[in-house]
């Protein structure tokens, strides 16, 4: 790796102001000095408007764990789009993204992606990983919230006979249910590995009201390590459930935590790991923006108090650090130097110079000035 | 901190360097008038002259709707054929000591620096390709094989000569504080040499530029700081050795390996004369040939947003030729559209321009074009008249 290092900085010399990538990039489209880019190696549709897209990443992408996602950038009409997606792949493979069809980015992903494409990637990042220590996993899914849990179930079940795996998966009908038959498969084939499929386009939505739904599903849920992953309604849903029910019962001896701590617990928030796609934002009434100016770019917006100032940014023409767009990576920083934002989550509206602000989740209040 | 940000006042500046989407407050005014009305445009109310400025507005908008992913693919396009001459030109260079290896490196790599330049250089450096959002391809991030290092040359082209097009005492283009390109500059004995200045500045015209985007002008009269000019000196120290190494040291030497050293140090010297050749003569056909008009303080006073898109078709000419030579001048042949919308695509001049050679003739306003040669001929022309002294008839 260095004595690569070395290498290149030596051809440098003879293709400055370009950087050897740049001339490699000639005949392999993943070297680039700039950007980390993937070239894709497979298309295979699941659903109706779901696809697993793999790809061959160049040098700069690390391994991923399972449950772990990237930031993917696609091109839409010659302009450069980021988005987050999970990862589907096992750990240790190469990697690979399942994408549902749910807006531009992911339809353009899902339709029109070839063996051959460039794909432009961040490293894979989240802590919705695999816990170090064996335990009983449950895992409750929803659409296309099975996909980072595909990745650890592909990871998991099977290499390790220990293994304990029982998935809930919520899909609206057998068809939308993506990877249903591999699931099924692994199912079949190993005795630890236990997946119950909710169509709610027959029953209607998973009831997490109480507990007595999940007891029906799996009874010993309270003893395992729970992985949620879906939309933000069965989300809040599962936390409100694994929340009434420590109350409940706030002391419980027969219970162990699935981390191996010791002392009486009973579905111990803690318990439940999960795994936002994305944050609602608060929708504006009557923000008011104000004129974000961005300083080393030389450019200037008017812009309303609703939208993100990344979003601003980019509509200018600025190249704006990005990453998750929801608010949780910090990719995104720049340092404010003058004037407040609203946090679009809380609506709290806050500012000093010198303060490193997210731009994806933070609209102007008043005129802003930032630096880039 | 770039050069830009450091000395750019963001309340006087125009039009041209904001974000396609919004017109930046402190623009310029929709109606009015300037103090003084250039002569050719004195035939027209304020009510024509806003009405044209709508009507090139229009244009630009028709443009940007249709802007995509063809015009990504230009570009990329573009910037893979001109590394693969590049690249073509270096190898065969390597085998100098072949005659018909070095001329057809040397003619490869002179073809391969000018599309650097011109088309691509130039053109993503004026942010035409920004929209795209490619850090590969962006005018913050991108570098030139060009001596003078980027970001100063962005300071004193987008920002000063696209700002203050031909305004004499305030666009420093006119003559490059080295010819005396027009009447209104004051003569002096110094201009009797026009055209030696101008015949040694050709062939090593990327040095001139660099040394003029310095400005050492400015620094003498103190509107440029020390710190400034130290970063500066910095930068293009930096950039002219990594410059001056490759092609005079690195790539001669790697070529001795097959006994052809000198053959490949006399290709890069003579790939890099005729491009610095070529593209000073594209330059100058920008703005000095017959019936480009230059414009006093007074005209920019008050200019409407109508007055400024006058004022860059007026004092800017075109070269009339074939789809290869707008390439090989990176569409500076569209000079006068170029000026109107610099940020627009390149590859989108040609398209543009009988509309706007339509509204010159409805407004009657000159829109000066004419084949490469005669354009060439016609600033020489003004090179050597302005070596003796004269005023404006």
């Amino acid at each position: 790796m260095i004595r690569l290092r070395k290498l290149a900085r030596a051809a440098s010399v003879l293709t400055t102001p370009l950087a050897p990538e740049d001339i490699l990039a000639l005949f392999d489209p993943v070297f680039s000095a700039r950007q980390l880019r993937g070239v894709v190696t497979k298309v295979v549709p699941e659903t109706a408007d779901s696809a697993t897209i793999h790809f061959r990443p160049g040098r700069g992408w690390k391994a991923h764990k399972a449950g772990q996602w990237a930031r993917i950038g696609v091109e839409l009409d010659g302009v450069r789009h980021w988005r987050s997606y999970s990862l589907s792949a096992p750990a240790g493979e190469d990697p690979a993204i399942t994408v549902s069809d749910m807006g531009a980015v992911s339809g353009v992903l899902v339709r029109n992606t070839r063996p051959g494409d460039v794909l432009f990637l961040a490293p894979p990042q989240g802590d919705f990983v695999l816990p170090e220590h064996p335990r009983p996993l449950l895992m409750l899914t929803a659409g296309s919230g099975i996909t980072p849990v595909m990745s650890m179930v592909r990871t998991l079940v099977p290499h390790r006979p220990d293994a304990d795996v029982v998935l809930i998966h919520s899909a609206r009908r057998p068809e939308d249910s993506i990877f249903r038959e591999e699931l099924s498969e692994l199912a079949d084939q190993f005795p630890n590995f236990r997946v119950t499929h909710w169509y709610t386009g027959e029953r209607g939505r998973m009831d997490f009201g109480t507990a007595a739904g999940l007891d029906a599903l799996c009874p010993d849920w309270r003893r395992r390590a729970a992985y949620a992953c879906g939309p933000e309604g069965f989300l809040d849903d599962a936390e409100a459930l694994w929340a009434a029910e420590a109350a409940a019962h706030p002391k419980d001896p027969k219970s162990t935590r699935a981390d191996g701590a010791t002392g009486p617990f009973a579905a111990d928030p803690v318990n439940l790991i999960i795994e936002r796609f994305n944050t609602s934002l608060l929708g504006g009434v009557g923000h008011d923006g104000g004129l974000v100016t961005f300083e080393a770019s030389d450019r200037e917006v008017e812009a309303d108090g609703d939208t993100p100032l990344l979003d601003v940014g980019e509509d200018a023409g600025v190249l704006m650090p990005s990453g998750c767009r929801m608010g949780i990576c910090h990719s995104c920083l720049l340092p404010l130097r003058a004037g407040q934002v609203r946090d679009l989550r809380t609506g709290e509206v806050h500012g000093e110079p010198g303060q490193l602000i997210q731009t994806c989740v933070s609209a102007a209040a008043g005129p802003v000035n930032l630096d880039i | 901190m770039t050069a830009i940000s450091d000395r750019t006042d963001a309340t006087t500046k125009t039009a041209t360097d904001k974000p396609v989407t919004k017109p930046r407050p402190g623009a310029l005014a929709a109606s009015g008038r300037p103090a003084v009305r250039p002569p050719a445009a004195a035939h027209l109310s304020d009510e024509q002259v806003a009405e044209l400025g709508r009507e090139l507005d229009a244009i630009k908008d028709e443009i940007l709707a249709k802007r995509g992913a063809s015009d990504a693919a230009y570009i990329r396009r573009v910037i893979k054929i001109q590394r693969g001459l590049e690249i073509a030109g270096r190898a065969a260079l390597l085998m100098g000591r072949n005659k018909a290896a070095w001329v057809t490196g040397t003619s490869l790599l002179s073809l391969a620096k000018i599309l650097e330049n011109m088309e691509i250089g130039h053109n993503i450096l004026h942010g035409q390709w920004d929209w795209m959002r490619d850090p590969d391809i962006h005018s913050t991030t991108w570098e030139w094989d060009f001596v003078t290092p980027a970001r100063s040359w962005q300071h004193t082209h987008n920002d000063l000569h696209h700002r203050w097009t031909n305004v004499v005492g305030k666009d420093n283009d006119v003559g490059y504080n080295l010819l005396r390109m027009d009447e209104d500059q004051p003569w002096t004995p110094r201009a009797l040499g026009n055209p030696l200045y101008n015949a040694i500045l050709a062939p090593i015209f990327e040095w001139g530029i660099a040394v003029y985007d310095l400005e050492i002008v400015d620094y003498k009269e103190g509107k440029k700081s020390k710190e400034a000019m130290v970063r500066d000196l910095k930068a293009l120290g930096v950039k002219a050795l990594k410059q001056f190494t490759k092609d005079y040291a690195a790539t001669p030497a790697v070529a001795m390996l097959t006994g052809s050293g000198k053959q490949a140090l006399y290709g890069t010297l003579t790939a890099n004369a005729v491009r610095n050749v070529w593209a000073h003569a594209v330059i100058f056909c920008g703005h000095f040939p017959e019936g480009t008009d230059t414009f006093t303080e007074e005209m920019v006073e008050g200019e409407t947003r109508g007055d400024w898109y006058v004022r860059q078709m007026i004092g800017s000419a075109n070269i009339s030729g074939s789809k290869f030579m707008h390439i090989m001048t990176g569409n500076l042949s569209h000079q006068i559209e170029h000026h109107l919308f610099p940020d627009l695509p390149s590859n989108r001049y040609g398209e543009v321009a009988p509309k706007v050679q339509e509204i010159c003739r409805r407004y009657g306003l000159p829109y000066t074009t004419g084949p490469l040669l005669k354009q060439v001929g016609s600033s020489w022309a003004k090179v050597f008249k302005l070596a003796l002294p004269g005023k404006k008839a």
